[in-house]
């Protein structure tokens, strides 16, 4: 699917077993000890548990005291206010990272394409965030939130603009900017809970710098010929990258893209971590940052639901499953230049 | 522009035009890094925030009115380091398990892409494609039947819930195989009629050439055992057992509302990340670039 594939078979000396003179297709079978190991460890705790999941999700009871129940879970999830509205934040959380990560991962990546100086030092500071543990930088931005004595209200306060509640802020942007205009505003543009948006900005904050470092390598990939060419053609800046830079970095993208999806639509670690450091508090300011990820993990811990917790697994990895295929269906036709 | 012909009005034109273009140039130059010192001072800010609010005074740090403390206390790291109980406990472990689980992945994923790479046995392309298949489940799904099978093993609070598990990745296999194909197939057959067995071939030269990508999957494999968090959580109970992520997790309940211990903490537990990265960094970030262009 990708080009980057086939270039790199493309270099390579075809493998000469086929062609060694005289020689029979002859098996190794000790390959099988040297997949032994890798084999056993991830067939047990990776591949049959995805079956077992199935099973699981399709019972209800206290662990190995099983009750087969069909699809009850699935429906209870399908009926149920909670999961629905679970899954219109676990979307909206990936709208609200997904482009701006992109957009600034690709605005920087090119920025350090153009030869500064420093370039190094500028790619080790940007790919910082990533590097450090989610709850520990979590545990600064819930603090750099934090309505009383955080930087993010007490610059607010510096531009004359009222501070805000931040990650115990339940209510929709839109809802707040209207209130204090004296709007009133239709149900439907309440827009996200600020809460979720101040752990969409450390979300941004964490993963710019993996596509600003996929972004970067995608472009040193882009032969300099081409610029060059089209330089000597007379084209101008704008028009090197809408025809060059832009076509020739779709790969990347398509792949920044795919990865993204995948990534946020699971997205844990962020919300549990931002939502305990501020309130100690699972799904966050009246359950308004609870994603699917959240809320599967809420049914499993707090209440012990396993098969109800393993149908919400399911129904998530079938969406990520659907996106992904979507991708390469769609976008991934794109990318072939 | 009628009478462009006009020598003189060339000659000036001569010595103004690249003065321009270099201006323009100097000037894009000084946009371009407006623009990246910006994002960086974005990306560092909260790591300068924390380890200045760190070393401030409760009431100093709970203003927010100052940049730099009016006094520097130092007393808080060792106070903080005091105060959560189990600090040396959380970090001997999750060395001791981050150092295991990267021992057992670039073992078994050695010989596993050594025999993907190399060795010609029946079933591969389909066991290499159902290796492939698994790192499009996501981890939700294995999360419960995993957490199950724990229970019943009686690994809760134990080591071997937090290691075995993830002594194996398909992505680390997968990386290291494309990079095993690499290495020229002439060097094997000199090798092979030199009387070299594979796991011999495999142990002295396919290791030695392929440091680049071994040091790529230990740090990956390094980074996400540092970072776990949902699964240290299911599977620890004790304090004692638990990981620096999990540990910070629950020191944030113990300071309460002491904000500038909670954050010397912080910066204790993110030193050591922090130095490997500054160490290695051109490893990781190659690493990335290389892993992810690949797909």
């Amino acid at each position: 699917m990708m080009d980057s594939t086939s270039r790199v078979q493309a270099i390579q000396p075809r493998p000469a077993v086929q062609t060694r003179v005289g020689s029979r297709r002859r098996f190794q079978w000790s390959a099988y000890l040297y997949i032994l190991p890798a084999f056993i460890v991830i067939g047990t705790f990776h591949i049959i548990p995805v079956f077992y999941a199935i099973y699981i999700s399709l019972n209800k009871g206290p662990i190995n005291k099983w009750k087969f129940v069909g699809l009850e879970n699935y429906i209870h999830a399908f009926s149920g206010a909670e999961f629905w509205s679970s899954l219109g934040t676990t979307l909206t959380y990936s709208l609200l990272t997904m482009p701006f990560t992109i957009m600034l991962g690709l605005l920087f990546a090119y920025l350090l394409y153009q030869g500064v100086r420093g370039r190094g030092v500028y790619r080790v500071i940007f790919f910082l965030p990533y590097v450090v543990s989610t709850v520990g930088s979590a545990i600064v931005w819930a603090w750099v939130f934090d309505p009383q004595s955080g930087l993010a209200n007490f610059v607010l306060k510096r531009i004359g603009i009222e501070p805000l509640r931040w990650l115990i802020e339940p209510t929709g942007v839109g809802e707040l900017i209207a209130e204090r205009f004296g709007w009133t505003i239709p149900a439907w543009a309440h827009g996200p809970s600020l809460a979720l948006i101040a752990i969409s900005i450390f979300a941004i904050w964490q993963a710019m710098g993996y596509d600003v470092v996929i972004f970067l390598a995608g472009l040193t990939n882009i032969p300099g010929e081409l610029y060059e060419a089209a330089r000597m053609d007379g084209a101008n800046g704008v028009q090197l990258f809408r025809h060059i830079t832009i076509p020739m970095l779709a790969p990347t993208t398509f792949f920044v893209i795919v990865i993204s999806v995948i990534y946020s639509l699971q997205s844990f670690n962020h919300i549990f971590a931002m939502n305990h450091a501020a309130t100690q508090s699972l799904g966050g300011p009246l359950g308004s940052t609870s994603t699917l990820t959240v809320y599967m993990f809420d049914q499993l811990y707090t209440y012990s639901n396993y098969g109800y917790a393993s149908a919400i697994a399911i129904i998530l990895s079938l969406i990520i499953l659907a996106l992904t295929l979507f991708n390469f269906r769609v976008l991934g036709r794109r990318v072939q230049y | 522009m009628g009478q462009v012909g006009d020598s003189g009005m060339v000659a000036t034109l001569k010595r103004v035009v690249p003065g321009i273009v270099r201006l323009r140039h100097h000037l894009g130059r000084l946009i371009i890094h407006a623009i990246l010192l910006a994002g960086a001072a974005w990306a560092l800010f909260p790591f300068v925030w924390m380890v200045s609010s760190s070393l401030k005074g409760y009431a100093e740090a709970s203003a927010a009115q100052t940049f730099l403390p009016t006094r520097w206390l130092f007393s808080n790291y060792i106070n903080a380091w005091n105060a959560v109980e189990y600090f040396p406990r959380y970090f001997g472990n999750t060395i001791f398990i981050a150092a295991a689980t990267v021992l057992g992945v670039l073992i078994t994923s050695t010989l596993a892409a050594y025999a993907f790479a190399r060795m010609e046995f029946p079933g591969r392309e389909a066991l290499f494609i159902l290796l492939l298949a698994t790192m499009m489940i996501p981890f939700e799904v294995t999360l419960i039947p995993n957490f199950i099978l724990i229970s019943n093993l009686k690994w809760v609070d134990n080591y071997a819930a937090l290691i075995i598990p993830w002594v194996a990745s398909a992505f680390s296999i997968f990386l290291l195989r494309q990079f095993f194909r690499s290495i020229p197939q002439d060097l094997y057959d000199a090798a092979v009629i030199d009387g070299c067995s594979n796991f011999r071939f495999l142990a002295t030269i396919v290791v030695p050439l392929s440091r680049p990508a071994l040091i790529t999957s230990a740090l990956f494999t390094f980074l996400s055992s540092w970072n776990s968090l949902m699964w240290p959580i299911l599977v620890t109970n004790r304090p004692e057992m638990r990981p620096i992520q999990v540990g910070m997790a629950a020191f944030i309940g113990e300071a309460g509302t002491q904000i500038q211990l909670l954050l010397a903490a912080v910066t204790i537990s993110v030193i050591p990340v922090i130095l490997i990265y500054l160490v290695l960094q051109r490893w990781f970030i190659e690493g990335i670039a290389t892993a992810g262009i690949r797909g």
